[in-house]
């Protein structure tokens, strides 16, 4: 929000002259019987419903030699941009092969109607209703192969108006140490158009979220950021080979990640006293705290616990020692 | 042909309020509460516009009519001041509004929720509009305050204010209504009724934009939104914006004026434009009975026809109308008054509203019914809903399959 935005309500103001062209006079709109396929196959997709507020009908005459689309024609039920985009992405596949049209995303399409190749075509809320153009070419596709819709995409796509995957998303925010939204539409467009990707209660209902992402990657880097620490704490060497700083810190860090969690749900803790050779082993001392120094199993279940857990992800031989 | 069809979302400034106005900017343009001359030169014009509107509404002598800058901000103050006087600093935690109501009190009602506040959402019939009867068995001893609109602005349907102001006096709970769409186009007697808030906005009676006002029965409590210097005895705080002032009480004056005969002759226009719509287009079909509506309103439904595009070719005609389709807001998101309506979401993509004014005309009637028809005729050539060529085995799609 700033001064260019305090207006609203300028949606048409930001159509391109082409999209408004095709919105008054779409060329492409008509429909193909099989009375003019002859020897062509004629393959007829429907794509969204009436009372999804948006449908579209993509009618192809291909070419079973060669597997080219001789004709492409729409019929939609949509708004302005939709039956502009519609049109436009029925033009873009003339001439092609099956194969070549199904490279034709709704940002090639969009592309294809901006007047100037710097200005987008469309307000960003509306790049939304030239997906449906996309979807129906898999669906002619699918249709004219035989084989299942699913089967011609090989992404899971998050935001379908700027086509960003859930890969390519989750690599970018690791990369980048993104961490809002706002960041990855920065970076990526996605979330920036209809904006139904972003979080639930949007447009429309999808299986994952702008924001499940976040989470997932920032509790991803936040388990190797802690494995991490455990490694640095453990240097290269082995526990035996530490000095006595490393060997307190590796220490400290299998208590912190693994031990004290568990015993602070219940209100006690457990302090590390020291760390010294004792023959062929280590003695770990350790001095409880709160709950845990009245608590009755704290020399048998709680003590063999961390004794196990210490020697298990240190590799080492000791033994832990309540003082 | 320059057709404005758009009543309900503003209207156009009366001439004879215009002039009204005009000596107030440049002429006698004092501040009223200044003790000179130049003050005090403005009174004599600021108490007939309170005559006018008083008279406008029958309002009685002891209730106040307090000048806001809109309907929005007069129902902001009534929600936010009941949750400060009666939530916050009493003993109640309930508001009971409906599904339908302007984004004004929908979005402040949110505001509250997030306050902590319980907000219950009245459901509507398929007329559009909440019966009296519904309302009863949500009140409870917690419910601070009843606000249910007077008439819809998307339908034009007209709510039981009368039954409801009853069910609340009988259960000594404080009701407020948005009068935004009735004052001016339907008879709006404040004593014949028993409401303690109403919301009113000149702009949608050929008044200006900017000025509005919140009828307070009674002259009650209600702590105040603006605070600031003594104006309108500390209700209300802002320099009084003189001129719209002037401005609101001539329109209401010229709205109200023989309003039973104003009434007639818009609802003849506008009756006239909706049997035609009706009976030459096909797959068609209008919300609400006829009789229950507001005599300016008209939102009819279109098969095959989505809203925006609609809109589009109206408007390449200089036919201004409205929509209610998700495709034609900001948001994408769909009019709540259509989706609460239901009839199987299709008015939610296919609604157009047509709202006249006093000023329509018959020639602009028969305008509309041309272009409407002729961009009705275009827009189902385009619809995959009118194709005549099924899809292949396979390119069926499933209702409302990925998107939505």
């Amino acid at each position: 929000m700033a001064r260019n935005d305090l207006i609203g309500g300028a949606l048409w103001e930001e159509y391109s002259q082409e999209v408004q062209r095709r919105m008054d006079n779409p060329v492409n709109m008509g429909e193909i019987t099989e009375a003019e396929a002859g020897d062509e196959r004629l393959v007829i997709a429907d794509f969204g419903a009436e009372s999804c507020g948006d449908a579209v009908r993509l009618y192809w005459l291909i070419d079973p030699k060669n597997d080219t689309i001789k004709k492409s024609k729409f019929k939609s039920f949509g708004c302005g941009t939709a039956i502009a985009s519609s049109d436009m992405m029925a033009e873009l596949c003339m001439g092609k092969s099956v194969d070549d049209a199904l490279k034709i995303t709704n940002i090639d399409v969009e592309k294809a109607l901006r007047d100037d190749p710097d200005i987008p075509a469309v307000p960003g809320q509306k790049m939304h209703c030239s997906v449906m153009a996309y979807d129906v070419i898999k669906k002619a596709a699918s249709i004219y192969k035989g084989v299942d819709m699913e089967s011609l995409e090989s992404e899971f796509i998050i935001c379908e108006c700027a086509r960003v995957s859930q890969d390519s998303l989750m690599e970018v925010i690791r990369i980048n140490h993104l961490s809002t939204v706002e960041e990855i539409t920065a970076y990526t467009k996605a979330g920036g158009f209809c904006k139904s990707c972003i979080k639930p209660g949007g447009h429309e209902k999808k299986d994952v979220y702008l924001v499940d992402l976040l989470e997932q990657v920032k509790s991803q880097l936040e388990a190797e950021a802690k494995s991490r620490r455990i490694i640095e704490a453990k240097g290269d060497g082995t526990f035996e080979s530490m000095g006595l700083v490393g060997k307190i810190k590796a220490v400290e860090s299998i208590l912190e990640e693994y031990i004290r969690p568990t015993l602070k749900a219940d209100g006690g803790d457990v302090e590390l006293i020291d760390i010294k050779p004792e023959g062929d082993h280590f003695e770990v001392c350790i001095k409880y705290k709160g709950e845990c120094m009245s608590c009755s199993m704290n020399t048998t279940t709680t003590l063999a616990g961390i004794e196990d857990m210490l020697k298990f992800k240190l590799k080492a031989n000791l033994r832990v020692m309540v003082v | 042909m320059n057709v404005y069809m758009d009543n309900n979302a503003t209207t156009m400034v009366d001439p004879l309020v215009r002039d009204a106005m005009i000596p107030f900017l440049s002429e006698i343009y004092g501040n009223p509460n200044s003790l000179h001359r130049y003050g005090t030169a403005s009174h004599p014009a600021i108490s007939k516009a309170i005559d006018q509107i008083y008279k406008g509404i029958n309002a009685g002598d002891e209730d106040d009519i307090i000048f806001t800058s809109c309907a929005t901000e007069s129902n902001n103050w009534v929600l936010k001041s009941v949750w400060i006087d009666k939530i916050l600093h009493g003993d109640k935690n309930h508001i009971v509004t409906t599904e339908v109501e302007h984004p004004s009190v929908l979005s402040t009602c949110k505001f509250l929720e997030e306050q902590g506040v319980k907000v219950t959402y009245l459901p509507v019939n398929d007329q559009g509009i909440v019966e009296a009867h519904t309302l009863r068995s949500f009140i409870t001893d917690k419910t601070a305050l009843v606000s249910v609109m007077w008439a819809n602005n998307e339908t034009g349907m007209i709510f039981p204010i009368k039954e409801i102001g009853e069910i609340c006096r009988e259960r000594g709970v404080l009701f407020h209504t948005d009068g935004v769409q009735a004052v001016g186009k339907i008879p709006v007697d404040m004593q014949a009724v028993h409401v303690d808030f109403m919301s009113m906005s000149a702009h949608k009676f050929h008044g200006p934009k900017g000025i509005g006002a919140l009828y307070i029965k009674g002259s009650q409590k209600l702590s105040p939104l603006l605070h600031g210097g003594e104006h309108m005895g500390g209700r209300r705080s802002g320099t009084l914006n003189v001129p719209y002032i002037v401005g609101m009480g001539k329109a209401m004056e010229l709205a109200t004026q023989d309003l039973e005969a104003k009434m007639d002759s818009m609802a003849a226009k506008r009756n006239r434009l909706e049997d035609a719509l009706l009976s030459i287009i096909p797959d068609t079909f209008t919300v609400g009975e006829r009789a229950r509506r507001t005599p300016n309103t008209i939102l009819i439904s279109i098969r095959g026809v989505e809203g925006e595009g609609m809109l589009w070719d109206l408007n390449n005609a200089q036919i201004g109308a409205s929509t209610g389709s998700a495709c034609a807001s900001e948001d994408l998101e769909a009019n709540t008054v259509m989706l609460a309506i239901g009839a199987d979401h299709e008015l939610a993509h296919t609604g157009i509203r047509l709202s006249l004014s006093r000023f329509s005309t018959d020639e602009e009637v028969d305008y509309v019914i041309e272009h409407f028809q002729k961009a009705v005729t275009r827009l189902r050539a385009i619809s995959s809903s009118y194709a005549k060529v099924g899809p292949t085995k396979g390119g069926e799609a499933a209702e409302c399959g990925i998107h939505h």
